[in-house]
């Protein structure tokens, strides 16, 4: 394996109006420390605003932090642009909080995992890598 | 990697010449993962690039460099061009990862397509810029994206690849680091075409004007193949000197205020214009060119030492026992090296 061939890319964005980023920048440094390429967006970004990030950058991952309650509005239309722009190919991952049949929803409506708030570090990690791998990436 | 096999080269090509972004980005992708199977679409992508206006900025960290470059991106829009960006951040040394998030300040450029933005991490490269920074840049100017910014790694001390990556250098200061003393210390001050003082809505920012006019007024003297001389009195807002002298401009700007963006860009039109008119565009795609073809060859080496590690512990027992020198068995392994194209698979040899 050849480090420079194999590195995974993720894009980590904060949607909707929740005002801290604490949590998703712990995430971000437990993604980097495990040798992933994390684009990170910041505060407050819109659906478009994250798909056009994902496309530009070309990523394996979108991870989409939202503590607001507003998933069930916000990932659908996340994964709608993407497909719209044909690159659904792009795994989206959900972390935050939400009830058990939201989760099972957003599943069925494509996402490929979701992260709830108290996972730990290094679960994320191998989750997002055996998502890269059966994507053909990692 | 983020480029999948199922990749058409041929069909990448044609979206990144229609300016397609999915396109443009799995391009990069490839020019990123340096895979042997990718160089000929690489070349021709080469062979397409050539028209844009390529920037570079550089400063210490916190300078303001993403804040200025989403700014000069909306009045390079506004002008009527598009605008394709390239920005580093350093990879971890002890992990490989890295955090980029140049992003973050680049926001509202969404839903134009005249604006293409790409995060690429170092992966241990010195000097400020990834290795396939260069490659990016060509497949955005393959796309043709009229002028393309690279906002290289937040440098510290002695790293100025972007002098010999762009065709006009612009160095950002901000008042309120320190970082007049370390601009010397790196060098960087020297290598600038322009100097931008951002952050000017801040009561300090007249302090650090002042101290980089007076620096330059000492008479920083460029390396001599740069072709520029710091003269004395070129701090008069006026245009180049009728001696076909670039005259290094401090233009203050503020992100917040919009303040000298317009002006900024302004001077980075003028000293396009000025390379064009005086031969020197020509000098400075030269010099771009060597260093990558140097560069390059440097990479090739690395790898080639690494995957033949074998011969190198074959020799270890002269070395250690002193009968030979390291220069001696540099030379020994490097007679040994035949480069071929796509030789290596996955860094190792087939
Ligand atoms: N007051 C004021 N603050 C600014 C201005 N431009 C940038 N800043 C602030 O300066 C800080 C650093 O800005 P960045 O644009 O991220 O600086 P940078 O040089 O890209 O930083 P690195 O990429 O980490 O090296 C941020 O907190 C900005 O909000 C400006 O024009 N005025
Ligand atoms: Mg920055």
């Amino acid at each position: 394996m050849n480090d420079k061939t194999k590195v995974i890319r993720v894009l980590l964005a904060k949607v909707g109006l929740d005002g801290h980023d604490r949590g998703v920048k712990v995430v971000a440094r437990s993604l980097r420390d495990a040798g992933m390429d994390v684009v990170y967006t910041g505060l407050h970004r819109t659906p478009a605003e994250v798909v056009q990030a994902a496309i530009q950058e070309d990523v394996d991952i979108l991870g989409v932090s939202l503590l607001s309650g507003a998933h069930m509005g916000i990932i659908p239309v996340i994964l709608k642009l993407l497909k719209e722009a044909g690159a659904e190919d792009i795994a989206v991952v959900v972390g935050g909080v939400m009830p058990d049949e939201d989760a099972v929803e957003l599943k069925k409506l494509g996402v490929a995992e979701i992260l709830f708030q108290d996972t730990p570090p290094e679960k994320i990690v191998s989750t997002l890598r055996q998502i890269a791998a059966s994507r053909g990436a990692g | 990697m983020s480029a999948p096999k199922k990749d058409d080269a041929k069909a990448l090509l044609k979206g990144v010449k229609k300016r397609n972004v999915r396109a443009i980005a799995r391009m990069i992708s490839l020019a990123e993962a340096a895979k042997p199977e990718s160089r000929d679409v690489l070349a021709e992508i080469y062979r397409l690039a050539g028209r844009a206006h390529v920037i570079g900025l550089t400063g210490v960290p916190g300078s303001g460099k993403s804040t200025l470059v989403k700014a000069l991106a909306d009045a390079i829009r506004v002008s009527g061009r598009t605008v394709g960006i390239v920005a580093i951040d350093p990879s971890s040394p002890f992990s490989g990862g890295a955090i980029l998030g140049d992003r973050i300040r680049m926001t509202d450029l969404t839903g134009d397509d005249g604006v293409f933005i790409r995060s690429m991490a170092t992966r241990g490269a010195m000097g400020g810029l990834a290795r396939a920074s260069l490659e990016a840049v060509d497949v955005l100017d393959a796309a043709g994206f009229d002028i393309i910014l690279i906002e290289t790694v937040g440098v510290g001390q002695d790293e100025v690849d972007i002098v010999q990556a762009a065709h006009t250098v612009v160095v950002v200061s901000a008042p309120g680091l320190g970082d007049e003393v370390q601009a010397i210390k790196a060098g960087i001050l020297e290598i600038a075409d322009i100097h931008v003082v951002s952050k000017c809505d801040r009561s300090d920012a007249n302090a650090t004007i002042a101290d980089i006019r007076g620096m330059l007024t000492l008479g920083i003297r460029m390396p001599k193949d740069h072709g520029l001389v710091h003269g004395k009195e070129e701090f008069e807002d006026k245009p180049p000197a009728a001696d076909g002298e670039w005259r290094v401009e401090v233009v203050a700007t503020s992100a917040e205020t919009g303040d000298g963006i317009g002006e900024l860009l302004d001077t980075l039109d003028a000293h396009a214009k000025h390379l064009n008119d005086t031969g020197g565009m020509e000098q400075r795609r030269r010099d771009i060119i060597e260093m990558r073809v140097i560069k390059t060859a440097e990479d090739i080496i690395r790898r080639d030492f690494k995957a033949n590690h074998d011969k190198l512990a074959g020799l270890m027992n002269e070395l250690m026992a002193r009968t030979i020198d390291p220069h001696q068995a540099a030379a020994t392994l490097l007679a040994t090296f035949k480069y071929k194209e796509g030789k290596y698979k996955d860094g190792c040899e087939d």
